[in-house]
């Protein structure tokens, strides 16, 4: 078969891949509610108090959602699918490993891009004013791909048990909410703290959702939109890489 | 035509030799089993032939792909061992699911999708959840997902393994319909009567080597072995004594029998008589026993152990 006809074949089983996950492990009540509630109890944990503006805080809590149900399930659906033997009966079938991690990372990014609008939407009621809509629809698709990747990368470890995976990503996905500008905007930071924020994605999604919704961001908006590009590019690499050895293993 | 060509294959798993440097050929339109114990090795084997995991060394062709490129795995329907259906879809939607990952189009699918599940007894809880099937009904589905492709070629690990009665008659009956309209078969089990009823070849592997490949009927033969003679009393008779009629090499209590080896069962029917005779025991049933593929297995896997 000719190099694209095969593209074209792999990409529409990685969309039947992403359908699966999403009738299967996202479409559940507790799973919506639990991906819509717990970051923003969070955030509330955080700002409460603290007497800040509306467009201050929405930014922040955009974030927070987009990341943590971006990163929600797709840590554990290859350890589950291990667990209950299904993935053996999917490697059988005529798909790759690389289509299987991406049919995975699409329907998290689905899932992450749809409930960030909920954010969106209260801070819409609130008042606030988005300057550049496109701007900010690019940068939630560029920051979901790249952190349902991020997702998919702790799920690396060929372990079978999701409690393990979740375990790495907790340890990963705390620390980077507080080094990521949410709390403390980037030009507040002192500049070692500033140099621990480029590390995370999350810092450049949250400097321009601040500029399209507060009207100020630390960065220019390019570096911010080819910072998460990199990083999505990077991170879906690092996760078909690495499947394509663990994968087997699992079995 | 060769329809899968195995070539010094082997597989490590650390020190472990799991599977040592096997050859073989499985043609077209063959049904195919591949026995050995647990352990022998015959699951990784599959694994490597399906593409799942990669050999360490040699190489595996099916119909001229290589296994585990997607020409092969398009040609191929799986049945692994121990796998499962989704159980939070229907038998429906896990056979549509699995229709679309073969590329199968829609049409084609939902009336080979029907007439599978009609032919496995499945289609009045087809769209039920699969979490509320029994284990039979699971590996019915599971079949059907094989089958969903119309696959030129069949890889089952133990598909009866664990099934009541009817679940096995129902799947090893599809298999032999499968196989009569030219599907090659690769059967995995460890069931040699299952082997002996469906396979045209089988190959004995034991602690990852080939000890044995030929059609059943000639491996029980080259492997010799004793006859033996079964018989029932109407009442209870000493192991001992029967131990020491003429050519009688061992006994065996079965139930209310006893099987009697040796190598001339027709002079040790004579004794057995007499013997009913002199202890005044009414024979109720006795028959001569050939040696089986299982005695055969045993005597190839325990003469390789060794």
């Amino acid at each position: 078969m000719p190099f694209g006809a095969t593209v074209v074949q792999q990409a529409r089983r990685c969309l039947t891949i992403a359908r699966k996950d999403i009738r299967i492990y996202y479409s559940k009540g507790p799973v919506v509610i639990f991906g819509v509630l717990f970051p923003v109890f969070l955030f509330l944990s955080f700002t409460i108090g603290r007497h800040l503006g509306v467009d201050f805080m929405i930014p922040g809590l955009i974030g927070m959602v987009l990341f943590f149900t971006a990163t929600a399930i797709s840590p554990i659906v290859v350890p589950w699918e291990t667990q209950a033997r299904t993935l053996e009966r999917l490697m059988s079938c005529p798909v790759t490993v690389e289509t299987i991690i991406m049919g995975d990372i699409l329907a998290s990014f689905a899932f992450g891009v749809g409930i960030s609008l909920v954010p969106i939407a209260i801070g819409l009621a609130l008042g606030i004013t988005i300057s550049s809509p496109l701007v900010l629809a690019a940068a939630i698709i560029l920051a979901a791909f790249g952190f349902a990747a991020l997702g998919n990368v702790f799920s690396i470890p060929p372990t079978n048990l999701p409690a393990t995976v979740n375990m790495i990503a907790s340890v990963v996905k705390f620390p980077v909410v507080f080094i990521s500008g949410i709390f403390i905007p980037l030009d507040e930071l002192p500049a070692w703290g500033r140099a621990i924020s480029y590390v995370s994605p999350l810092t450049y999604f949250t400097d321009i959702a601040r500029r399209c919704i507060q009207g100020q961001g630390y960065l220019p908006v390019a570096v911010d939109l080819l910072a998460l590009l990199a990083f999505a590019v990077l991170l879906l690499a690092v996760a078909v890489w690495f499947h394509r050895r663990t994968m087997p293993r699992r079995i | 035509m060769v329809c899968i060509q195995v070539d010094n294959l082997a597989k490590h798993y650390g020190k472990l030799l799991a599977v040592d440097h096997i050859s073989f050929k499985v043609e077209q339109g063959e049904f195919f089993g591949f026995l050995g114990p647990n352990g022998a090795g015959k699951t990784t084997t599959v694994r490597m032939l399906t593409g799942i995991i990669q050999a360490d060394e040699g190489s595996v062709s099916i119909l001229g792909h290589k296994a585990g490129s997607l020409g092969a795995k398009q040609m191929s329907g799986v049945l692994p061992e121990m796998a499962n259906a989704y159980t939070d879809l229907s038998g429906w939607n896990n056979l549509m699911l699995v229709a679309q990952l073969y590329g199968v189009p829609t049409g084609e699918a939902r009336e080979r999708g029907a007439g599978l599940l009609q032919k496995m007894g499945l289609e009045p809880r087809k769209d039920d959840l699969v979490k509320g099937y029994s284990k039979g009904m699971k590996q019915r589905l599971i079949l059907c997902l094989a089958l969903i492709s119309d696959p030129q070629i069949l890889f089952l690990d133990e598909p009866t393994s664990g099934l009541d009665v009817q679940s096995a008659r129902l799947i090893k009956g599809l298999l032999q319909e499968l196989n009569a309209r030219g599907k090659t078969i690769f059967l995995t089990t460890h069931d040699m009567d299952e082997a002996n009823q469906l396979c045209h070849r089988v190959a004995i592997i034991n602690q990852g080597r080939i000890v044995a490949i030929d059609a059943p009927e000639k491996i029980r033969l080259a492997t010799g072995g004793v006859h033996s003679v079964e018989v029932s009393f109407n009442g209870e008779a000493s192991i001992e004594t029967l131990a020491n009629l003429p050519g009688v090499n061992s006994v065996k209590k079965l139930g209310d029998k006893y099987r009697l080896y040796t190598a001339d069962p027709g002079e040790l029917v004579v004794s057995v008589v007499n013997f009913s005779g002199v202890n005044s025991l009414k024979i109720v049933s006795l028959n001569i026993l050939a040696p089986t593929l299982e005695d055969a297995f045993v005597a190839l896997t325990e003469k390789e152990t060794k």
